[in-house]
């Protein structure tokens, strides 16, 4: 919307105390603590190294399986780091303003997530800014499922920055407190397999049908300043049977297929 | 005041008061957070009813729309129907003192606010809680200060 070139540089002006004040307490650290900071980073660095080398092969070995059973893969995700611009559009609505637009390429209905997992999703796309939906707002809701045995579920927001509800599972669901639950992937908004909140209370209701669950968010929504702006691939690897194949489905036995590159 | 000074000032306090209004506050405070936007307008078309009229209203009302991302065309409505009350009564807002005025003012954001809870309610989002109300009164217990504060920017050398 072009009105929004009007508007959008007030957001940076009421942005640039703060920013003046983190880029000062960034520049003024002392020696010794960005020493340490740095020691931990490495050290953090090199751990995440070897989980991802396991990663690498074993994301390989998932598409020549999946590619086995004649299912699609999803490719690896492109990001962009969005910084917060801590501004406050409206009160009672789970909305951060970030500072990448429509000229970084950001769209509706993005997936964007933290270090520790899902945020929310891209509501509105400004050519300077964008504004997220977070998950804990009262109008979202996210399909998830529990990492320990696969159940499916929507958590909705809960109007508090602390709290999901997971108000459609019934009171004999295979669900415990501790339980992670990572985004299923339907409704195609989110990529599969994020994580997204930790179960942190489960009591049933003998008189309802459905039992009383909250979950506590991973990511630190209300302590971020740096977001990730998810742009998943809508297309998949092609699927080895090949074109003439879905004339006669189920015939010939898929040759092995050339695993695609899995890049990052 | 001539034409150009006068488009100045008006538009330097209402870039300030759309400023205020996407402060960030915290999350206690920002409940209080009144409707400056209207309240500044309110002023204007007061101090100066040629020329800031409901077409004023409506355009900052536009932009305080795309500004706050609420439904678009809700603070224009709201802003035009007000400043209409305004422009109609501004003879006898200028004769009333400092207290009238508030009881003014007070009515005035008070059927803004109830413009926005009734878009609310059509869109299926209102919850009728009193904290909606709140800035309704802060707007108000604000108005002297920002009285002071416009008209001695809009007369700067105020000689008594």
């Amino acid at each position: 919307m072009s009105l929004s070139y009007l508007v959008d540089p007030l957001k940076y002006i009421v942005d640039l105390p703060s920013a003046i004040i983190n880029h000062a307490s960034e520049s003024l650290g002392s020696y010794a603590s960005l020493v340490s900071e740095n020691a931990s980073l490495r050290d953090e660095q090199l751990v995440r190294q070897t989980q991802l080398l396991k990663l690498d092969a074993l994301e390989k070995e998932n598409v020549r399986l999946r590619a086995l059973l004649e299912n699609s893969f999803k490719l690896g995700e492109q990001v962009l780091i969005a910084e917060l611009l801590s501004i406050n559009t409206a009160p009672y609505e789970h909305i951060l303003v970030v500072n990448k637009g429509t000229n970084f390429g950001v769209h509706e209905q993005q997936p964007v997530l933290d270090a520790n997992g899902v945020v929310g999703q891209v509501f509105r796309a400004l050519p300077l800014t964008s504004e997220i939906m977070l998950i804990t707002d009262p109008n979202h809701a996210i399909p998830v499922q529990i990492n320990r045995n696969g159940l499916l579920t929507i958590a909705v927001g809960s109007g508090q920055l602390n709290q999901l509800n997971l108000p459609f599972l019934p009171s004999n669901a295979d669900i415990r407190p501790g339980d992670l639950l990572i985004t299923s992937g339907l409704g195609g908004t989110f990529p599969q397999g994020y994580p997204v909140a930790v179960v942190d209370e489960f009591t049933s209701q003998p008189n309802k049908p459905f039992a009383n669950i909250t979950a506590t968010p991973k990511s630190l929504l209300d302590r971020n300043r740096e977001l990730m702006i998810v742009w998943s691939h809508s297309s998949p690897v092609p699927l080895i049977s090949k074109p003439n194949a879905a004339a006669e489905p189920m015939t010939s036995p898929s040759p092995v297929p050339t695993p695609a590159p899995a890049n990052e | 005041m001539n034409k150009s000074l006068w488009l100045c000032r008006v538009t330097l306090t209402i870039i300030v008061a759309m400023c205020l209004r996407i402060a960030p506050w915290s999350h206690t405070l920002e409940l209080y957070n009144p409707d400056w936007v209207l309240l500044v307008l309110m002023y204007w078309s007061a101090a100066l009813p040629e020329r800031i009229g409901i077409f004023s209203a409506w355009t900052y009302g536009i932009l305080t729309d795309v500004l706050t991302g609420q439904l678009f065309g809700q603070h224009a409505l709201a802003y035009s129907l007000v400043i209409y009350a305004c422009l109609k009564l501004h003879k006898r807002l200028r004769q009333y003192t400092l207290l009238q005025q508030v009881l003014f003012v007070f009515f005035g954001l008070l059927l803004a606010q109830l413009i926005f809870f009734f878009i609310k309610n059509l869109q299926h989002l209102a919850q009728f809680n009193s904290d909606f109300w709140l800035p309704v009164m802060t707007g108000t217990v604000c108005w002297p200060l920002i009285y002071i504060v416009l008209r001695s920017i809009r007369i700067p050398n105020n000689v008594k």
